[in-house]
């Protein structure tokens, strides 16, 4: 690692301010993308805000309508609540898949959806259940906050203080997962809601995490499995790579999108 | 800068670079080399300790981050010469060849069991992903897991 200033911030307006001060700061949340990053020397920040000591941005709420995730949550206190388990199961499976045992005792959600891997699961479940982001100075919809790889709607300086994600009738998340990395090499967010079905697919995309409009429409005329099966998916614009071509990411969505509808609860 | 932390009881305070990590503080400042670099990469788990009570990877934690912090790490797991269970159990089912993995294999454990104390054998395998082995295979090791939980191990 090339050398930084280290500060860890004492509230999220402080950690704003700092921002403002010094331009080339970064962020430091779970550290689980930053600091392999940093180690590898792909970047070279002048000072890391830490935001680990902030409880104020840690914990789940649950209302009647909507799940709220406070951004510094990490994806195991996601994976093992009992009451997000009640509420929408579907993001603690999601949580629990995510890397590794030791990852998630340090990863968090707001680290992952500001990061915008377009491997990664966590947007695929904003944008699937269509939540809003919430920052320091105002709120996002999920619709408007992926802009492509790594690329989001937040400005320099802004800060994801929580999630926060409508209740649907069901959900759930189905990922093929890359055995070494268990990232996903496409992975699928099925959403229903009493005004339709939303459909995100991650790993796929080679401008990120989108929407499969196709298999939206064909499950809200018939929620079923075989409805989502039966869409074909072309291979224009999806990702290709070692782990698999074009092709076989665009097969593998409306298969995952069947196993996510016959899994929804 | 300035951190203080607990590691295995005791209280350290040291003068660091901020870009320090915490498995070498742990192994260079402190000379405890329990906690092994293996890939370097969050990927193998042979740095593996407990924060806070958490299993983590201390290849990938500043050590800034761990600053008024406790950390156990395997050198604080055995009461003087008696080991502790999970250290038995993989000492009697030979849940090691080469041993270089052991000691994050031992952290990992002493985690999954404070949160699951009777996991399944599914479960034991999909809590140890994080943890990677290059001689055994697994089989032993999760024979250990299961028997420092006071279940039988597979193959018994």
């Amino acid at each position: 690692m090339y050398e930084f200033d280290y500060r860890r911030a004492a509230s999220v307006a402080d950690a704003v301010a700092q921002l403002k001060k010094t331009p080339d700061a970064k962020l430091l949340a779970g550290g689980m993308t930053l600091l392999p990053t940093l180690k590898m020397r792909l970047a070279q920040p002048s000072e890391l805000v830490d935001l680990g000591a902030l409880a104020a941005l840690k914990g789940i709420s649950i209302s009647e309508l909507h799940v709220t995730i406070g951004a510094m949550t990490r994806h195991a206190d996601v994976a093992a609540s009992k009451e997000l388990r009640a509420a929408l199961p579907a993001l603690c499976e999601l949580a629990g898949g995510i890397g590794d045992p030791q990852v998630r005792n340090r990863g968090t959600m707001g680290g992952s959806v500001a990061n915008d891997d377009p491997a990664a699961d966590y947007p695929a479940a904003c944008l699937g259940l269509g939540a809003t982001i919430v920052t320091d100075r105002r709120e996002i919809a999920a619709d408007d906050y992926f802009l492509g790889l790594f690329q989001t709607a937040l400005e320099e300086d802004e800060i994801i203080t929580a999630i926060r994600f409508p209740r649907p009738l069901c959900a759930a998340y189905e990922k093929f997962k890359n055995p070494a990395s268990r990232y996903a090499t496409v992975g699928v967010f099925v959403a229903r809601f009493a005004d339709g079905v939303r459909v995100a697919v991650t790993g796929a995309g080679s401008d990120g995490v989108f929407r499969a409009r196709d298999i939206e429409q064909a499950l809200a005329a018939h929620f079923a499995p075989q409805a989502a099966a039966s869409v074909t998916i072309s291979s224009e614009g999806v990702a290709s790579d070692m782990h698999g071509s074009a092709e076989y990411r665009a097969h593998l969505i409306p298969v995952l999108a069947a196993r996510a509808v016959g899994a929804c609860k | 800068m300035q951190v203080t932390l607990t590691i295995n009881g005791q209280k350290v305070s040291a003068d660091v670079e901020p870009r320090t990590l915490l498995v070498k503080f742990i192994r260079e400042h402190l000379r405890l080399t329990g906690a092994h670099v293996g890939c370097d990469t969050t990927q193998c788990g042979a740095c593996t300790i407990l924060f806070n009570g958490d299993a983590v990877k201390s290849c990938t934690m500043l050590v800034a981050q761990a600053d008024g912090g406790e950390v156990l790490t395997v050198e604080g797991v055995a009461q003087g010469d008696k080991l502790h269970p999970v250290q038995e159990a993989f000492h009697v089912h030979h849940g090691l060849q080469c041993g270089f993995c052991t000691p994050g294999m031992v952290m990992r454990t002493l985690d999954l069991l404070a949160k699951n104390p009777k996991p399944s054998e599914e479960e034991i395998r999909h809590q140890m992903e994080g943890n990677l082995c290059r001689c055994t295979g697994y089989h032993n090791i999760v024979a250990a897991v299961q028997a420092a939980s006071g279940q039988t191990p597979i193959g018994h």
